[in-house]
């Protein structure tokens, strides 16, 4: 029991740090890097590729041992692409605002390898309960660097938090707006790619210190003891 | 091999098959609430375009196609739509566009009354630098409220231009080419409306309403 416990809480932190897909594996940048000039453009696009990668990975799950090696490649691109059909369709009909401004980045998410690396390397291996986490987590982490970066393009180009909440989740996220500061000109470069970029730039450099520290913090114990016991041996 | 490859071959077909059903499915679910979408954004634009209280029929459904590339900056028909008072054409939503836009075309439709003037103008769609140039959308200013109660001469009307060129329109800070674009395709529009104005209001509804 413990040890499928333990097996989970791998899958959630490979998902969510280790193994995160837009810090770590770095793919599906061009759709991170486009939408992510709010932070309701960039939920709206983690939500959906998150449903995509959860769908996904459970039908690769559930077909795994009826797909030959040789085939699995283009059945896998087969099961992705008619599932981003299927939610780009979901999203056209009942969040219709989102769908106007998520505009040609929802057809996207087919060419997001994430998706098809998941099924590859995950769920065309593990079982159905375990890929659906995978999907889950993977999709969480994804969906995490998105609003991230998101929020803090909105912050600094526009002064405001969470514009166009009501086009994700309906009129009453209306008020969910937060105006920081009145700009008059906007902080342009936040806006645009380029600001993306940098923005992603300082997410991963953050993430590699706070992994330096964790090194540090573990390893530090054992490098005073070795330490010691060097002192030992020099003074006999 | 050969029974590999069959196998291999019919396991697609059937998984082709599988993942078209699921679409096909989707697709049917969705369909009517996705044109009950596109109706409603529809009738949301006109609505703020075309008060209410000027017109009783149904607008978004009394639709005509104007074809002239001159006039609406685009070589395709686009739609229009006549507001009507006990039947009378009262007024007209036109939709153009502005080709030269900074990023692109920009969509746009014009509110007129029968007297050539402007009742609304909103922008349907652009890729406009954000920040900059998409002040023309009305959720990040007010701007194309700049349009409202607007008429125009002839084409030689000094004020239909940006303040830059000795006009009469704001343009945004690092942002000309936009408004520039803008105040142009709104002008022709307006132009090519008053010239022909007779035969437009008198055309028979005549185009499936088809937003995408």
């Amino acid at each position: 029991m413990n040890s499928v416990l333990n097996e989970y809480k791998t899958i959630a932190i490979q998902g969510l740090w280790k193994n995160n897909p837009g810090l770590v594996q770095l793919l599906g940048l061009c759709p991170l890097l486009a939408v992510t000039a709010t932070l309701t453009n960039a939920l709206g696009l983690g939500l959906a590729t998150m449903a995509v990668l959860i769908g996904s990975n459970v039908l690769v799950s559930l077909v795994k041992f009826y797909v030959p090696r040789e085939i699995r490649i283009p059945v896998f691109v087969m099961i992705i692409a008619a599932l981003v059909t299927c939610v780009q369709l979901l999203i056209n009909a009942y969040a219709y605002g989102l769908y106007l401004s998520l505009g040609i980045f929802l057809p996207l998410i087919v060419t997001n390898c994430v998706i098809i690396g998941r099924a590859e390397a995950f769920a065309s291996r593990n079982s159905l309960l375990k890929s659906a986490f995978d999907g889950f987590m993977m999709g969480l982490g994804f969906l995490l660097v998105l609003a991230v970066l998101g929020a803090s393009r909105e912050i600094l180009g526009q002064g405001t938090l969470f514009e166009g909440a009501d086009l994700l989740l309906g009129d009453w996220a209306a008020s969910l707006t937060v105006h920081l500061w009145q700009v008059d000109t906007s902080f342009l470069l936040a806006m645009l790619p380029p600001g993306a970029f940098i923005g992603m730039g300082f997410l991963i450099a953050f993430k590699n210190i706070v992994d330096k520290q964790i090194a540090d913090r573990t390893t530090a114990p054992l490098v005073t003891e070795t330490v010691t016991r060097a002192r030992i041996t020099k003074v006999s | 091999m050969k029974k590999s490859m069959i196998k291999n071959g019919l396991l697609l077909g059937v998984f082709a098959l599988f993942c078209t059903a699921l679409v096909a499915i989707v697709n049917q679910q969705t369909f009517e609430q996705i044109k009950l979408q596109q109706q409603l954004e529809l009738r949301r634009v006109l609505h703020q375009i075309v008060p209410d209280e000027l017109h009783d029929n149904e607008l978004s459904e009394y639709c005509i196609l104007i074809h002239d590339e001159d006039a609406l900056g685009i070589d395709e028909p686009l739609p229009s739509y006549i507001a009507s008072m006990q039947n009378l054409p009262v007024a007209i939503a036109i939709e153009a566009v502005a080709p030269d836009g900074y990023n692109g075309n920009i969509r746009l439709i014009i509110g007129i009354n029968t007297a050539g003037e402007i009742l609304g103008v909103r922008t349907l769609k652009h890729s406009e630098t954000p920040g900059l140039g998409d002040k023309i959308d009305l959720r990040k200013s007010d701007w194309v409220l700049g349009f409202n109660n607007r008429s125009i001469l002839d084409a030689k009307d000094r004020l239909w231009q940006v303040k830059k060129d000795g006009g009469d329109f704001d343009q945004f800070t690092g942002a000309t080419i936009t408004p520039r674009a803008y105040v142009k395709a709104v002008k022709n529009a307006l132009l090519y409306f008053n010239s022909n104005k007779d035969t437009l209001l008198a055309r028979p509804a005549n185009c499936e309403v088809n937003y995408q």
